[in-house]
Formats: structure tokens, sequence, C-alpha cells
């Protein structure tokens, strides 16, 4: 067991107050060894089974947004994600709703508890994204959404009388929605990605990887990683950022082999060998969502939900938050923000 | 129904005339057909697979697939491929234009000018020609037919693809079309030709309508003409590797959860698109002459005034001129 990593982890998990800004390592560190021995039991260890009791009672905040063009099934896997009908799908057989002029921000926001531990999830949607005839500087809006979120909590952090638990609305995770043309990068994926993983965590995904075979998928990927290393893109986990060489042993086989993960979501069930799963169904087969043979839905719902959540929010705090605060404070001579509420100046010091 | 050697028909009243129709088609099948067929549409949506697959050869050999860092900087590109096809005597050759390019970039804003102007280009090369001295071999480069390609990824149609439709739907027969239909299910394919037929009706796009069929034609003839008309647009997938299913060898795509098959009716609409295609030929290249043909023409005649076209004639003339002499 690690001593000093597992600690400041579980510290934000509990209080979110401020921590120290994590040291990015140089060298990854080595596993701390236990010199002590100890004479008898002591009852250090239960601090872990405090510190669950605790998470349970507090529940805790998840903010995921999704960006990618109209019709990549964005909605959908979320809801397959998070297996409830947590993102309004942009109903597109509805003819009232029509493709947004300008890139509009949804963020919605839902409770969802599993095994006593509940979770307040906010979807924050983008519609609009990359639809339009003439899509330049498309991702504005959604970059000053991100730093806007940084903006609030840096304001309710230099309050003098704050509150005990900072609302967090901070983008902990961005899903990058490629579109499974077989080719390449759009040249409007590269220019979004390059701008905002500088701010926020963005994992890629293939969407609707139903459309290509194993050997499609294959070379695709490997492409879309060769154009990403190519192009100086960092997406999450960023190699920068692994603390010790367990977590770059893992990262890097997540890194080189199985991202951007290929998927394909659905919220109907069809029977299959006995079993109800979540599938496509067409005349030649039954997609099964959850079938590592069919698709990689499993492995980015294990990789954001069962591994690396905690983690998201640790980078976006420890890293992205902490890289807008000292650059708003530098900004302003080292001095924090002023913090007189109205919505004037909160526009003003932006 | 040929008179054999010039004696006297049985019935009084017949001159023989009846018999056109088939000198017609002999001096078509020697003298061969020439289509020209545009494609348009988005990089990845299987426009280059699906027209290899319609005619059963690779026109696209040496392909490489520029990166996204590359397409930042590239405009739109006309690049056409002609190949001659023969099929139990009768020649085509077909043109097929390509325009890679084509919404790949961030502001598609010019998209389609180039585009434009070429088909404008073929329009004023044929123009030209028929009002020139030697008509003997004019060459029709006009494109008769755009397979325009809906992504199958979206919900409907885009901006783009309104915009560009629109732009060229006085000019040539447009045939939307939605490739890569393994992706979706039977329903998502209803409906989502439904909303694009809705959405072409909205915005005022004409597309390249079949002519119902004549009321002399036999039943199987008018079923099949219903079943096309009905179809509009076309879900297709195309491929051209062979993949073992229920124990033959077809064309189709090979996935863990089973095998799309290309020329299955149940799977998709290619066969009825290469049907509609091939029995249409005739009818495409009529529409360009009779309808797009001359309302370039008219149009072109009405603006251009007697000096700037004596000057422009002066210029083709010399080319052509020169292209004679290096033939």
């Amino acid at each position: 067991p690690h001593a000093g990593p597992v600690e400041s982890r579980n510290e934000a998990a509990m209080s979110e107050l401020v921590p120290e800004p994590r040291q990015k390592p140089v060298v990854p560190m080595k596993p701390m060894g236990i010199n002590a021995s100890l004479l008898g039991y002591i009852g250090i260890d239960t601090i872990i089974e405090q510190m669950r009791k605790k998470t349970m009672k507090t529940g805790f905040d998840f903010n995921i947004m999704v960006v990618g063009q109209s019709g990549l099934g964005k909605s959908t896997l979320i809801n397959t994600l998070f297996k409830s009908q947590v993102s309004r799908k942009s109903s597109g057989w509805n003819r009232e709703e029509k493709i947004p002029k300008t890139v509009e921000i949804k963020a919605i926001g839902h409770v969802i508890e599993e095994g006593g531990v509940k979770m307040k999830l906010t979807v924050i949607d983008t519609p609009g994204f990359g639809d339009q005839i003439n899509n330049e500087n498309c991702w504005e809006p959604i970059e000053k959404y991100i730093n806007e979120q940084y903006e609030k909590f840096l304001k309710e952090e230099v309050n003098i009388a704050r509150k005990k638990r900072i609302p967090d609305t901070r983008v902990h995770c961005c899903l990058y929605f490629i579109s499974p043309t077989g080719h390449s990068l759009r040249p409007l994926d590269l220019e979004f990605m390059k701008h905002l993983s500088k701010v926020v965590n963005i994992i890629p995904v293939i969407a609707k990887a139903d459309t290509m075979t194993l050997e499609e998928k294959t070379e695709f990927k490997q492409r879309v990683r060769k154009e990403l290393e190519v192009n100086g893109i960092e997406f999450y986990p960023q190699k920068e950022f692994d603390e010790d060489l367990e977590d770059k042993t893992e990262n890097d086989k997540i890194r080189q082999e199985s991202m951007p993960f290929a998927v394909v979501g659905s919220d109907k069930e069809y029977q299959v060998n006995g079993k109800r799963v979540l599938g496509r169904k067409t005349p030649w087969g039954i997609i099964e969502v959850e079938n590592l043979n069919h698709c990689e839905f499993a492995l980015l719902r294990d990789f954001v939900i069962r591994t690396h959540l905690q983690d998201l929010k640790e980078v976006t705090h420890n890293i992205h938050y902490e890289t807008y605060r000292a650059k708003r404070l530098n900004d302003n001579g080292g001095l924090p923000p002023m913090t007189v509420e109205t919505e004037e100046n909160h526009e003003s010091n932006l | 129904q040929q008179p054999a050697q010039f004696t006297n028909p049985e019935t009084p009243g017949y001159v023989g005339f009846a018999n056109l129709p088939n000198q017609v088609h002999r001096k078509s099948v020697k003298k061969g057909f020439e289509f020209t067929l545009m494609v348009v549409g988005e990089s990845g949506l299987g426009k280059s697979t699906l027209i290899n697959s319609l005619f059963l050869t690779d026109l696209y050999p040496e392909r490489i697939i520029p990166g996204a860092a590359d397409k930042i900087e590239r405009t739109v590109q006309i690049e056409a491929s002609t190949v001659e096809i023969e099929e139990r005597g009768v020649k085509l050759r077909l043109t097929v234009v390509d325009t890679p390019g084509y919404g790949d970039a961030i502001n598609c804003r010019d998209c389609f000018k180039t585009i434009i102007s070429y088909i404008d280009e073929q329009f004023e090369r044929y123009l030209h020609d028929e009002s020139g001295l030697n008509r003997r071999h004019i060459i029709d480069n006009r494109v008769h037919c755009c397979f325009y390609f809906i992504s199958p990824f979206g919900h409907g149609l885009k901006p783009l693809d309104v915009e560009f439709m629109k732009a060229i739907h006085n000019k040539v027969n447009i045939v939307p079309v939605i490739a890569k239909a393994d992706t979706l299910s039977l329903k998502e394919r209803e409906r989502l030709k439904k909303r694009i037929l809705d959405e072409i009706e909205e915005h005022g796009i004409k597309i390249y309508h079949l002519p119902d069929a004549e009321s002399d034609e036999d039943e199987d003839f008018k079923e099949q003409t219903r079943l096309l008309k009905a179809s509009i647009p076309f879900c297709v997938v195309g491929s051209n590797q062979l993949i073992e299913a229920k124990g033959k060898k077809v064309r189709g795509r090979l996935y863990p959860w089973g095998v799309v098959e290309v020329e299955n009716p149940e799977h998709n609409d290619f066969l009825k698109l290469r049907t509609m295609l091939i029995t249409h030929m005739q009818d495409l290249q009529e529409v360009t002459q009779d309808l797009h043909y001359e309302n370039f023409r008219s149009e072109r005649l009405k603006r251009g005034g007697r000096k700037v076209e004596d000057e422009e004639v002066n210029k083709d003339q010399i080319l052509l001129e020169k292209e004679a002499e290096v033939r």
C-alpha cells in the first residue's frame, strides 16, 4: 500500500478543500516500503472504512460533458453508461427540434444511487457543435463554459466566509465523439482537441462503431492514435500525470492499445442465448453492447466509472483548476479576484 | 421483323419503319454509351467503396487517404476517372467525377464553388461544340447524374447538404444516397429516409424523379418501378470482398455478429440502386439534355453579349484547333 498518494486522494474526496498543489513527479515514484514493524494491531486501517462511510453519506458530484456532431449517439451512450435516461435524446425525429445555429451548452443534473452511494451526475450537452457549414471557432463557447466553472469555484474558494463544501460544477470529463469514417480524424476534431485538452480531461471515443469490421476498427484506431500523437494532443489519462510506475504501466496499456474506445450504445434490450442484453437488432444479427467481442463499451464504462472516476476529478482539481487559478492570480498581480457578488462584476472579472 | 429480300410484305399497308428502333439499337451498340457520374459527399461515407461495388472494378488503385492535418489546407478538388466497361457487346464509357475535400474543412462556405464551376464548364464546352462548325464528334462530358451521399450517422440532412443540393438541383440530376447503411437498423432506416424526404420537400430541393412506367409496359416492370420510387433515398452497403455466408461466397462485410450481404435486398438497397442506374441511364441523359442543359443554354445565351462571346469563342477555337492537331 502506498502511504502518500492514497491519502491525498481520499482527502480530496471527503472535504473538497484546496489541498497543496500536487507536484508533478519528474521520476515515477517508487512505492514506499513499510519499515516500522508494528507490535500489535492499532486500527489505522479502519480509516479506509471511515472514509468510505463518509463518502456514502455525502455522496459525490460528477460532471461529464459530451461533444460531437449531431447524430453520433452521444445521448444514447450517456444513457447506456449510467443505465438511466439521464440525457434527453436530441429527439432527432421531432420536426420541431432543429440544429441550433450556434453551439449551446445544456447542463442537466440527476441524482442516481447505487449500493447506498449517491452520485449527483450532471451531463453537459453541446448541441450545434460541428453541425454548421462554417464551424470556425465553434469550440469557443465550450472553452468559455469550462473556464466559467473554474471561475465559479475560484470565487467561492477565495471568499472569506466560504461554504463547507464548495459546489463543484467543473467539468471532470469531456467525451469527444469521433465520427467512424474509417479514414482519419477530421480537421475540426484536431482543432477542438488541441484547444481543449489543455483545460479539461478529454476522452476520445469512436462513435457508432458497429459500422466497422474488426480490421477496419483496429486500423482506424491506430491511425487516430498516431494523428493525436503527431499533433501533440494529450488525451486523458495524460502521460505527465502518471503518479508512479503502477499507474504508468496501467495507463500506458490503455493509451496505446484500448483508446480511443470504439463504442456502441443502446437503451433497448433483446434476448440473446436466454439472457436479456442491451443491444441493436439488425437483419444480420444482434449487436451486444456489453460484449467485448462486439464493441468496447464495457471498457469505456469500466474506465470512466469503475476505475478512473476519482482520478478524473482529481486531475481536474489538482491540475486543470490549479492551472486556471494560477493564471488568474498572476493576471491579477498575485491577488485573488474581487469577490463582489453582482453578476456584472462576475462577467468583467472573466 | 427484318424483311428478308425485298419481297413485298403480306400486309399491304405495312411500310416497315417499325424496324427503326432496332436500327437505332444496333447503332447505339456499335457507338457505345457515354455516361458521367459525379460523386459528392464528406470523407468516409463509403463513396469509393460503393462506386467500386456498383461497377465491379477498382477505380482507385493507388489511393492515399490524407490525415486531418493535411486536410486543413486542402480545397475541394475535381478528379475524373474514366473506365470502359463492356457487357454482351455493349460498350459503356463511364466517367466518375470525384470531389475529394468536399465537406472536410472547418469552414465549408466555399465548398461548392469548384463543383458548380466544373458542371458549368462541361455545359459551356458542349454549348460551344454544338454551336461550332464541325459537329461530328461532340464529346458529351456533361454530368448526367450526381450521387449525393448523406451521412447515416446524422438525424437527416445537415445544413451543408441542404445548401449544396439547392445550389445544383437546377444543373444536374441529384440522386441522394445513404451509404454505410449497415450502421442502421431497419426501423432507423425507414425513419431516416422519411425524415430526409420531408426535409427535401420542406426546402424545395428538386431531386431526380424516376418516370412512371408507361401504361404499355408489363406488370413486372411497373411493379419494379413502383418499388424503386418508394425506396428513395437508397440505403446501401458497398463491398467487393467475398465472404462465406450460408455455404456460398457473397460480396459482403463480416462482423462478429453476422454477415451483411451487399446483394441481399433484405439487407440493403444496393440492387435497387444498381437497377435504377442501369435502367434509367438513358433517361438521366435525356433529362440532362432536355432540362438542365437547356436551362443553362437559355441562361447563357440571354446573358452573353455578342462581344464577350466572340472573344471567348476565339480563345476556345484556338484551343480546339490545337487539340485537333494533337489528335
